[in-house]
């Protein structure tokens, strides 16, 4: 099916505040593996204070979309702009240079090593050209301390912990720096409750602090609990951003399921979904 | 990614059948109350149980040889034959560390033997004269660093730009830099090295010995001991000013005191072995004394210095420097790394560039103590090197690995083979109980890991 995309930025009535300058703007962008265009011609934009969720099924190609603002895979045409300026991410050291932190579905740890070493892995503090662990060990006490306080296992290789301290090691590092942006790739999917609810805290707490959060997720729930706007992906292209308010989750769930924005869904459509 | 090389294997590698784990359950409950105390010490249990291991080797040895073992001769001639593979298992735990291996480093040790050999014999002779020139043993050893730190560089850029397999890029360079031997040396054997020169192997020319001598000796160790105690209490110091948990005082000072105790121990042996009484006679003539009714010690040989040096610059790389903890990071997870910004293809071709100048390094010590480069200079040496490494506990899975662990790791290789010599045991029996020793250790240590870490 081929969805037609607006070829300007994205769609202003669903922005908060059209005047004010989202803190990034996805414009156009494609990804192709091979001969497979797995993201094309998306745009997405976020502001700052915000959660926009991103919904769709497996394969919709969110993840890969958000590995293109990450850095990790830069997409093969379209612009990022961050702060209303043209940005250029060619790998994951860009990203991070422009505030883009990414907790990813797979934590990306190193399991041999330490929380601290995880924490600081590719940005170590040093002091005369030499590690300073005591120095990174205190940061990520600090910072694992204001997620999970019962954390204590800093020495430890992070493979002997539970998921949810694994999990924290990993949230550590995108908070560490001073991100503006963060994005989380299926934050609570390995979470128990008690961990997911944490979690939930922590996005609402960034949320206040004023960053921009991309929340990527199955769980439509999580989404609609967290997020101020929601994009849904279907076969590579946003179907549509909605505003949480002004949709249900029965609609979302059709956008999902069938790539069809809410106006466009008939009767018979949600019949079937239901059905 | 040319990174991970993963083989069938990867399913069950590290991971023991389920009757076998419940046997090491069993033992493992045994051990507790030893395991525990040594927790409180925060020491590295593996290195402990490596220690233990060694000690049970010689000890058996000393008992079946009727105290030939543990004599300063033999213990003494142990450490000189264990230091050129222990200098470059050192640098072969960061490459497996990293998920990598080196199979050409027995190759590059002859082919950079050869060319410092032919440095030093043919060509510096013919540029600047027979006389012996007193810089030609400095600029030798440079000649064989740079040129081993070319050769090991070439082959990790191949390894880490060219995404071709490591084992097949050293497999080339094992054939390559052999076959360049008989290429340009013609099969003949380079004889006779510098004198300075051949102090690097620890042996003696004339009145000049390649040891440190007793006072010398004395003085590595007490330098060895004030380190000990200055890294122990910088240590501590900085736990306390951020506040984060110290063991206590107690533990703090017996493992300062068995680690002064081991180094000291290590210099009293090596000064109970007197010169042989000729070279000892020689240099008393020559400073104008008797030779004392205990003869002269030999001390500290200095391949064994050279492996100290080296030892403690490569811990310093691997542990202190963010070159060191990204290798562990590659080989911990690979994707982890590049995602964390971590340039990984430069990073491996430096562990590669790091085990050229190790095999230079090596190959000095080698030929010094042969006295001269023959074509089947280090043949197997790149087996020993990675047996050494993963008897001291480097795991082929990527991320583990230490480097006081691969250096006992050689001393454990060089301690049977030496061992069985001393009973008569002929060398393809040798290969037999290597062989075997190394299945059992690895295997034992996969279990062991399991849980303990």
């Amino acid at each position: 099916m081929v969805m037609p995309q607006p070829t300007s930025p994205a769609p202003s009535d669903a922005t908060p505040d059209a005047a004010r300058v989202p803190l990034v703007e996805m414009r156009g962008i494609e990804v192709r593996f091979g001969g497979v265009r797995a993201v094309q011609g998306v745009n997405i934009d976020l502001y700052p204070g915000e959660v926009v969720g991103l919904v769709g099924g497996n394969g919709a190609g969110k993840s890969t979309l958000m590995r293109a603002l990450s850095g990790a895979r830069p997409p093969d045409r379209g612009e990022i702009w961050i702060d209303g300026k043209l940005a250029s991410i060619g790998n994951p050291r860009d990203a991070k240079a422009f505030g883009i932190e990414t907790i990813y579905q797979t934590l990306a740890l190193a399991d041999n090593l330490d929380a601290p070493a995880n924490v600081f892995l590719g940005r170590e503090l040093t002091s005369r050209g030499q590690l300073d662990d005591a120095a990174m060990e205190d940061a990520t006490r600090k910072i694992i301390g204001r997620l999970n306080p019962n954390f204590k296992n800093f020495k430890s290789p992070v493979m002997r912990l539970s998921g949810g301290q694994r999990q924290a090691v990993a949230i550590g590092r995108a908070i560490q720096f001073n991100a503006r942006i963060v994005i989380m790739d299926e934050p609570t999917a390995a979470l128990g409750p008690a961990e997911t609810a944490q979690v939930r805290d922590l996005i609402r707490q960034l949320k206040k602090e004023g960053l921009g959060i991309f929340l990527v997720s199955h769980d439509i729930h999580d989404v609609f609990d967290l997020s101020e706007r929601i994009s849904v992906m279907y076969h590579g292209q946003i179907v549509d951003t909605v505003r949480k308010e002004d949709v249900t989750t029965d609609e979302v769930l059709g956008m999902i399921i069938l790539g069809k924005p809410p106006t466009k869904l008939t009767e018979k459509d949600m019949a079937e979904l239901k059905g | 990614m040319a990174l991970s090389e993963n083989t069938g294997t990867a399913a069950v590698e590290g991971r023991p059948a389920a009757p076998v784990r419940r046997l090491v359950d069993r033992v493992r409950a045994m051990l507790s109350p030893v395991s525990s105390r040594l927790g409180i010490l925060e020491v590295d249990t593996r290195l402990i149980g490596m220690i233990v291991a060694l000690a049970v080797i010689w000890i058996s040895f000393n008992i079946a040889g009727d105290g030939k073992f543990i004599t300063a001769r033999n213990l003494w001639n142990l450490s000189v034959q264990s230091a050129s593979i222990a200098i470059m298992a050192t640098g072969m735990v960061l490459i497996i560390v990293s998920r990598n291996i080196d199979l050409s480093v027995g190759s590059m040790l002859a082919f950079l033997g050869y060319t410092m050999a032919m440095f030093q014999a043919i060509w510096v002779p013919q540029w600047f004269g027979p006389d012996p020139q007193p810089w030609l043993w400095v600029v030798t050893l440079l000649v064989g660093v740079a040129l081993g730190a070319l050769i090991g560089g070439i082959q990790g850029f191949i390894v880490a730009y060219g995404g071709v397999p490591s084992f097949i890029v050293t497999l080339g360079g094992l054939l390559i830099w052999r076959g360049l031997i008989f290429r340009y040396a013609q099969g003949q054997t380079i004889a006779p090295l510098d004198q300075t020169f051949q102090m690097l192997g620890g042996g003696t020319v004339g009145t000049r010995v390649g040891s440190l001598g007793d006072v010398g000796s004395w003085v590595l160790g007490a330098i060895a001991c004030a380190a000990i105690v200055a890294s122990l209490a910088f240590a501590r110091r900085r736990k306390r000013r951020y506040g984060f948990p110290t063991r206590p005082l107690w533990a703090e000072v017996a493992v300062g005191a068995i680690a002064c105790a081991a180094a000291l121990g290590a210099v009293f042996v090596a000064v109970s072995y007197p010169l042989p009484q000729n070279v000892a006679e020689a240099v008393a003539r020559e400073k104008g004394i008797a030779v004392p009714p205990d003869g002269i010690a030999t001390g500290v040989a200095f391949p064994v210095l050279i492996l100290i040096v080296v030892a403690i610059a490569m811990t310093f790389l691997a542990t202190r420097r963010q070159f060191g903890r990204y290798v562990y990071a590659i080989g911990g997870n690979p994707d982890a790394a590049v995602l964390g910004g971590i340039n990984v293809r430069w990073t491996i071709l430096k562990t590669f560039g790091l085990m050229g100048i190790l095999a230079g390094i090596s190959a000095a010590v080698a030929t010094a103590r042969l006295d001269s480069a023959v074509t089947n200079l280090g043949t197997q040496n790149e087996l020993d090197v990675i047996s050494a490494a993963v008897i001291g506990g480097t795991s082929f899975a990527g991320g583990i690995g230490t480097i006081p662990g691969a250096i006992l790791g050689a001393v454990v290789m060089q301690s049977l083979r030496s061992g069985m010599s001393l009973l008569n045991v002929d060398s393809p029996m040798q290969d037999v109980i290597v062989g075997v020793v190394l299945v059992a250790a690895v295997g034992l240590d996969t279990l062991l890991r399991r849980r303990a870490g």
